[in-house]
């Protein structure tokens, strides 16, 4: 099956633009899940887990990292291109 | 073990190592060979001076005393670094286009370059650094005094005072050495970021290192270090959410404010792209710096004996095992973070103090008038001085508390200090209405809270507050405690602060903005900097055309920025609007970039402030600012279009003007010239004609013949020259001259240039200053042609320099290929209206003949430098008459082209 090409010619610039939504809401997403440990805390007399809760930040972290990666190389590549470029708002 | 001189001996070499470092890499930067040392992976690792050795030996005790909450103080920045979309690149994207110094430059140069500002921004960051650095000191003798207790033999420790001392001192040294080498902040310290860079790897090496050793080596892996932790007092661990929110928060804020980072994070970067890599490769770093806290510090508390110090265990740990050189390596990695915190802080410190603090106060106390002086080497030494200031701050905040362990909470406190400047700098660049009236009520309020709440009761109770203060608050006021502020009793000291500080200044800081009006210059600054993605609209300008002198400016400019950057500046800036030389108009558009620039160096307020002297205030009218308030965004466009055009026409106007008044000036000195040469020939012809018609009568006794005779042949010599020259010059012209190309001295090339020009009125006596050892340049070129010139020059100066006491100065440089040398007098000089005639045909500044030549010298030289592939001009702003030579050092073959 061919692939039909897109009835919106600006996919590149609209991709662009999406990546830039994600690169502003991954500290928010970083933020929410680092926050995350406080809300399971531990119930009655039992102690919080730091081996577990240990991995799971870490794991986060490096989730975080990967993501920030794959999101730079884009948006490196529109920094170079548009030295004076616009927001796109 | 370690013995202690041999731990001293490796600390020698390590500092050793880092100043060849420094220095070879300021070598090649000079050069333009260091592309490469300004790569994202440069800039990542210089990022790492957050993690100071605080961090580095720290947060083992931290982890071992309160569990994974270490870890808040590197997701703070992890968060910040991913997101950089929001903050960190529009602060670099302002950094770099304001020329920002610092961050005291940056919150005032927002706020209408406030110099006001800046000072309360100066003193906080001063009052939130001391202590910081003071823990580093305190960690430095502290790993030393770990290896001194181990080893019994080899030298004894030295008190800990000394140590630190020593410590400090020697970190002054570098610093000065490599931090104040350049003035301008934004030509950036590259030899000091590489040695940074390289510090960096070598704690990160020095910290894996002891995990792996204490995972693989001392432990059985992963998995038993699990179940380590699970068989361990740190198996459980207490997760207060407000700390956990609130430290998070803080780090996050920190590593955007802190002097020190922000010096690394936008003062010296050096490509807006290094953000998008260090955007993830920074909290990698941080990553790999928390990996195994937790191991050692688990590993640590079953195999050291109790009571062991928890903070020092990344060193105890391998000397326990008998790892001396994994010790050794450890020792060194914490060596490093102190070392490189301490040095960029109190760069960053010490250029805030000098632009904020010493200058104006100078450029205050000093009468009104033109700039005097070298101001080069007063900022420099005002720089110097603070830097030893700040280290001697330290060192005396460390002996005065002794080196306690309250020292260790210092670090968070300095946190929350700096964290006051966030609501003012994010206000600033993404809020408009933020103003400085704003800026300064909440800055000042957060640090008063920060100063009562934390700072102060740091010191214990009945340190600095008495205890009767924390029982029942100042004279009884029971809801001023300062754990306890307005009641709220019950609270973490350190989040208690860091809330109500933040929220008093953050709502005194929008109200009063909301409250008060912006100047001009504030309005027109606010919109540079939130706008500052957006090219249409962050271009204000703020200053009215042509009131300014541009030789004064130039001369102020030189004395900040230095001879050969000040005038390259200039020249660039004559190019942009289409003239030759050195001396632009003084446009609105010229102003804004020179203030700029200069801005660089000196910080905003400063630059801003010299600049109005020359120039008259800065105006800005009502269009102006509707202009930039963007209600007419329709017209812009359409009209920046004109814009463009107009300024083009403007150009090629401007061109055609210049062009025209010179050939008006040419044809008239043409016809000047013409009857100047036919008097010039006829003279001596009338004289030669009538002598010789006298000798023709004969009948005359022989001494009188001689006489005649010598006359004759004496108007027959001038006449001669005057031929030779005009042949010579077309000959110059039509680029038939053959060169005889040797290699030449060019210190023995002036030396006979000197004695041969020596003859020109003897009477008068000049001094001559020149640098010998500058000159020893061996040049491919002609140098019976060069000399040439060098002559005229030097007779030039001879005869025309009016100087009670005549000095002549002949500075030579080597810049890339070519060679370029000064020829300066102490006259009145050439004036401005003259300046572009003098290389033309027949130009003669006097009409009097009393040089007697036909105003061919300089025409001559221009030729001859144009055949030997280089250029000559006048050098304007010298104090005097000065000529700029430029030619290839080596010139590879005659040119048979037609010169220009």
């Amino acid at each position: 099956m061919k692939r039909r090409s897109p009835v919106f010619l600006a996919r590149r610039g609209y991709r662009l633009r999406r990546i830039r939504d994600a690169a502003r809401l991954l500290p928010v997403a970083g933020g929410f899940l680092f926050l995350l440990p406080i809300l399971w805390g531990p119930s009655g007399n039992e102690r919080r887990v730091t081996a577990s809760d240990g991995i799971y930040i870490f794991i986060v972290w490096l989730g975080l990292i990967v993501a920030a990666a794959l999101l730079s190389r884009p948006l490196r590549e529109e920094t170079d291109t548009a030295p004076a470029g616009g927001d796109g708002r | 073990m370690m013995p202690f001189n041999l731990l001293v001996l490796a600390c020698v070499t390590y500092v050793a190592f880092l100043f060849l470092v420094a220095f070879v890499v300021e070598r090649r930067a000079a050069a333009g060979a260091a592309r490469w040392l300004r790569s994202p992976l440069v800039y990542t690792l210089s990022l790492s001076i957050y993690c100071t050795a605080w961090t580095f030996y720290g947060a083992v005790g931290y982890a071992a005393r309160s569990g994974l909450e270490f870890a808040t103080i590197y997701l703070g920045p992890t968060l910040v670094f991913v997101g950089w979309w929001w903050v960190l690149r529009k602060l670099v994207r302002i950094g770099r286009q304001q020329r920002v110094t610092s961050i005291a430059d940056m919150v005032s140069s927002r706020y209408g370059k406030s110099n006001t500002l800046g000072v309360v921004v100066t003193l906080i960051c001063v009052c939130a650094a001391t202590p910081y650095i003071a823990l580093q000191l305190q960690s430095v003798t502290l790993s030393f005094g770990v290896f001194a207790a181990s080893g019994t033999y080899g030298w004894a420790l030295p008190d800990t005072n000394s140590t630190a001392l020593w410590v400090a001192a020697g970190l002054a040294l570098f610093t000065i050495l490599f931090g104040t080498r350049n003035l301008d902040a934004n030509e950036q310290h590259t030899g000091v970021v590489t040695a940074i860079a390289v510090e960096a790897v070598v704690k990160l090496v020095a910290l894996l290192a002891v995990g792996i050793f204490v995972v693989w080596v001392m432990a059985d892996g992963p998995a038993d270090i699990i179940a380590r932790i699970n068989g361990s007092a740190m198996a459980g661990w207490d997760l207060v959410p407000s700390r956990w929110a609130g430290l998070t928060f803080l780090s996050a804020a920190a590593v955007i404010t802190l002097p020190r980072m922000f010096q690394v994070l936008v003062v010296e970067n050096s490509d807006e792209r290094h953000l998008a890599t260090a955007s993830w490769a920074f909290p990698l770093y941080l990553l790999g710096m928390s990996l195994f806290v937790l191991p050692i510090a688990v590993v640590g508390l079953q195999v050291m004996p109790t009571g062991a110090n928890p903070d020092l265990f990344v060193l105890t740990l391998p000397l326990s095992q008998g790892q001396g050189a994994l010790a050794m390596l450890a020792f060194l990695g914490g060596f490093s973070s102190a070392t490189s915190m301490v040095i960029v802080a109190s760069i960053a410190l010490a250029t805030m103090v000098s632009n904020h603090i010493v200058m104006p106060l100078w450029l205050s106390l000093r009468a009104t008038g033109p700039v005097p002086g070298d101001v080069r080497r007063l900022v420099l030494l005002a720089r110097r001085l603070s830097i030893a200031g700040v280290l001697g701050l330290g060192y005396i905040y460390y002996s005065l508390s002794g080196g306690s362990a309250a020292l260790a909470a210092i670090g968070l406190i300095s946190f929350a200090g700096v964290a006051q400047m966030l609501p003012a700098m994010l206000g600033g660049i993404f809020w408009r209405g933020a103003t400085r009236h704003g800026a300064l009520a909440g800055v000042l309020t957060g640090f008063a809270v920060w100063t009562y709440c934390l700072f102060l009761p740091s010191f214990g109770p009945g340190g600095v507050l008495p205890i009767s203060v924390f029982l029942q608050g100042p004279f009884g006021i029971g809801w001023l405690r300062p754990y306890a502020l307005f009641g709220v009793a019950g609270m973490d000291p350190l989040i208690h602060a860091l809330f109500w500080s933040l929220t008093l200044n953050t709502t005194i800081f929008t109200s009063v903005s909301l409250l008060s009006f912006p100047s001009p210059v504030e309005r027109v600054q606010g919109l540079a900097f939130v706008n500052v993605f957006d090219p249409e609209r962050a271009e204000p300008q703020g200053w009215a055309q042509g009131k300014a002198e541009p030789e004064a400016l130039l001369v102020m400019a030189q004395r900040i920025l230095g001879d050969d950057t000040a005038l390259g500046f200039f020249e660039q800036q004559a190019v942009l609007q289409g003239k030759d030389g050195y001396l632009p108009d003084p446009t609105p558009e010229f102003l804004d970039a020179l203030e700029r620039r200069l801005a660089g160096s000196v910080g905003a307020a400063t630059a801003h402030a010299m600049i109005s002297e020359l120039a008259g205030r800065a105006r800005i009218t009502v269009a102006d600012l509707m202009r930039m308030a963007g209600e007419t965004a329709q017209i812009v466009e359409h009209s920046s279009q004109l814009e463009s055009q107009r300024e083009e026409l403007t150009r090629t106007a401007r061109q055609l003007r210049e062009a025209n008044a010179k050939l008006t000036q040419i044809s008239v000195q043409k016809d000047a010239f013409l009857s100047q040469i036919s008097h010039e020939l006829r003279t001596p012809m009338t004289s030669i004609r009538a002598f010789s018609e006298i000798l023709m009568e004969g009948d005359m006794p022989p001494e009188m013949i001689a006489h005649y005779a010598r006359i004759i042949n004496e108007e027959a010599i001038r006449l001669t020259r005057l031929l030779d020259d005009l042949l010579d010059l077309s000959v110059l012209e039509n680029g038939t001259v053959q060169l005889n190309l040797k290699l030449a001295n060019l210190s023995e090339l002036i030396d006979r240039s000197l004695r041969a020009a020596g003859h020109i009125r003897p009477e008068r006596r000049f001094i001559v200053q020149r640098d010998l050892p500058a000159e020893q340049i061996f040049l491919r070129t002609d140098p019976d042609r060069l000399g040439q010139v060098l002559i005229n020059l030097i007779s030039n100066a001879r005869k025309y320099c009016d100087a009670a006491r005549p000095e002549l100065r002949i500075v030579v440089r080597q810049r890339g290929g070519r060679v370029v040398i000064d020829v300066i007098d102490n006259g009145s000089g050439i004036p401005r209206n003259k300046q572009a005639l003098i290389f033309e045909k027949f130009a003669r500044l006097t009409d009097q003949s009393r040089a007697g030549g036909a105003g061919l010298g300089l025409a001559i030289c221009r030729e001859i430098m144009a055949n030997l592939g280089g250029s000559i001009g006048y050098l304007p702003g010298q104090g005097g008459a000065a000529f700029r030579m430029t030619l290839p050092l080596r010139l590879e073959k005659p040119q048979n082209e037609v010169a220009a």
